[in-house]
């Protein structure tokens, strides 16, 4: 696919790349704040979004490069399991719907900025703080690698991102220059800066689709003939495995699978950090609920995106890194400026999760290793300088993961994040509704969780790989193959529940709780709730 | 569920915490799982639609259905707490 650089793409793709960074640097103006040197600021842009930011900047966290390019990635690799993904966003709704209000509430009563911030006031436990912070770290690590792929997937394409042949300086120049620009803004501007570029991205994303669904289609001869073509392709045996390559609608024995990697992501993606970061910079609770009514319009561009998989097939489309399906599916349809626009997309698609995610990582490190364990008495402006280096270092930390470790899986490495965000699970939503989990009960659960979770994956072999080859394995007792991270999930929770009865038979000491029962529902305008910027400042336009 | 704490402690008359309508919100938020998670009830190719296998277009289609029942679980809940919230206001005044 390296036959030459696509000038005309690559054009229309630098002049959007560079609109986006002016945007970046730009954004620390907008909406500012008097106190610009507290993490709330810096790290939740002040904590005043309202309906349509939130929106946007939620979306940015679920429809990523990783939807742009993984989904129907895994689509064009194997077919209907793939699909996981459409499910898994439907479930989300109704469990943010019951739960993140709540969390909201709790958070601006207090001045939590993160998740560990709750549970060390819920459970008054620096330990299980500790472990709900280098937990979310962990699994954002590989999240964020898994947009730096997309980017290169695009690059590759574009035919910059140069072939095996050349050195490896060469090569990922391109990825190291995204990279360094993203870093920059992010540094200087926070949450601000994902927030106004999220408005580029989201504008960017539904032009292309809309293109793609409708032409490509008409190009090809219809869904019916599209559908007739990948049937065909999925039914050609493997060399690899010795199966088919795949199926239009799951077998019987890919039930379980598809269903438990639907749950099990779903009540995953509002445990990552960056997540629960879009959350806690809206303004108000009832901005949280209002949208999970408007959230689903990106499950449905998402299933329409992984449609594109079926269409990379009937066009004929032949690459060996199933990354790269996509990309050649746009540049073998379209006209060479619409490619460059479709580009785009996925490069800035790619750019603002990694920037709200770094933000999230380096948030988690400040409040909860930072200030807890290293400098108890740092001020604020000490707090959000340690963020915005940290925010540096996670992403260095996100380029050696995408360099070492082999591409062709990039939707596995944030499987096995998934693994163990999940594991966060119980402290924190148990937490937001019960006090009735012991802190080191929970604690001894997530140990568990995490343990079984790394080494099933570990011993997971896949044609190519001998570790970490997939996130599917039987379920100890039923035997039908399932998520991972579901069945870790699930002994996290009986191993929490004996151990609560088990200490609480002992009085073993329970922690302080600084939090009380109305603290769940208060809303913005209650006595003691803090929202940083009074709404009507918020709403005027710089 | 968000139900058991959000009545005040206050030892005043306190309304059921289970009533009829946050049943109906139970259902709203449960039946996208059942639907989701049940998937030997939608892994075939046929009936298909303008060409997309059913297993595709019925999951996009509960993307609206979940959608419809997310909102009518917001409205119904605002509709509880306001209710509640006049309630309390009078019996506290």
């Amino acid at each position: 696919m390296n036959d030459g650089v696509n000038g005309v793409a690559l054009a229309v793709f630098i002049f959007f790349f560079l609109a986006v960074t002016v945007m970046g640097f730009l954004a620390s103006r907008w909406r500012r704040a008097a106190n610009e040197n507290s993490l709330d600021e810096w790290g939740l842009g002040g904590r005043s979004f309202g309906t349509w930011v939130t929106w946007f900047l939620l979306g940015g966290d679920l429809y990523t490069a990783y939807t742009f390019v993984a989904v129907p990635a895994a689509i064009y690799a194997a077919g209907a399991a793939g699909f996981f993904a459409v499910p898994y966003t439907i479930l989300v709704y109704p469990l943010i719907f019951t739960f993140l209000p709540r969390l909201w509430s709790v958070s601006h009563k207090h001045g939590y900025v993160t998740t560990s911030d709750f549970v060390r006031g819920r459970f008054g436990s620096k330990g299980l703080s500790l472990a709900v912070a280098v937990t979310g770290i962990l699994a954002t690590m590989p999240y964020i690698a898994l947009q730096l792929v997309g980017i290169q997937a695009v690059l590759d394409v574009m035919g910059v991102g140069g072939g095996e042949d050349t050195n490896w300086f060469i090569k990922d120049l391109p990825l190291l220059i995204a990279f360094g620009v993203l870093a920059a803004y992010t540094y200087s501007s926070g949450l601000r800066a994902p927030a106004l570029i999220a408005f580029v991205k989201d504008t960017l994303i539904y032009i292309v689709i809309a293109v793609a669904i409708i032409y490509i289609p008409i190009k090809l001869g219809g869904f019916d003939e599209i559908f007739a073509k990948a049937s065909e392709a999925y039914s050609q045996t493997n060399p690899a495995t010795g199966a088919p390559r795949g199926a239009l609608a799951p077998g019987e024995a890919g039930q379980w699978t598809y269903a438990t990697l639907a749950l099990g992501s779903a009540l995953a993606l509002f445990m990552y950090p960056h997540s629960i970061t879009a959350t806690l910079s809206s303004r108000s609770r009832e901005v949280i609920r209002r949208n999970t009514t408007i959230l689903p319009l990106y499950s449905l561009m998402l299933g329409l995106l992984a449609l594109l998989g079926f269409m990379a097939i009937a066009a004929g489309v032949k690459v060996s890194n199933g990354q790269l399906a996509i990309p050649q599916l746009f540049e073998t349809m379209f006209p060479a400026w619409f490619a460059g626009v479709a580009f785009a997309a996925i490069g800035i698609g790619a750019l603002v999760p990694a920037a709200i995610m770094s933000i999230a990582a380096a948030n988690l490190f400040t409040r909860n290793i930072y200030k807890d364990f290293i400098k108890p008495d740092a001020t604020p402006a000490q707090e959000t300088k340690v963020s915005k280096l940290v925010s540096l270092l996670v992403k260095v930390g996100a380029l050696v993961f995408v360099l070492t470790m082999d591409k062709t899986v990039a939707i596995n490495f944030q499987l096995l994040g998934g693994i163990w965000i999940l594991q966060t699970f119980p402290a924190l939503v148990g937490g937001l509704f019960t006090r009735w989990f012991h802190r080191w009960a929970l604690l001894a659960g997530w140990a568990v969780g995490m343990l079984y979770g790394t080494i099933a994956a570990y011993g997971v072999a896949s044609p190519t790989q001998k570790h970490f080859g997939g996130s599917a394995k039987e379920i100890p007792g039923i035997g039908e193959i399932g998520y991972i991270g579901l069945t870790a999930f699930v002994l996290n929770v009986v191993v929490t529940v004996v151990l609560t009865f088990a200490l609480k038979a002992f009085n073993a000491p329970e922690g302080i709780d600084e939090t009380s029962p109305t603290d769940y529902t208060a809303d913005s305008g209650d006595k003691g709730v803090q929202v940083e910027l009074p709404p009507a400042t918020a709403g005027a336009g710089h | 569920m968000s139900e058991a704490s959000d009545a005040p402690g206050a030892p005043e008359v306190k309304p059921p915490v289970v009533t009829p309508v946050r049943v109906v919100i139970a259902l709203c938020l449960i039946a996208p799982f059942v639907a989701m998670l049940w998937v030997s009830s939608y892994a075939k190719v046929d009936p298909a639609f303008i060409g997309i296998p059913f297993f595709y277009w019925y999951q996009m289609l509960w993307v609206f259905i979940s959608t419809a029942l997310t909102m009518i679980a917001y409205k119904l809940w605002n509709r509880d707490q306001r209710a509640r919230k006049s309630q309390n206001g009078g019996a506290s005044a």
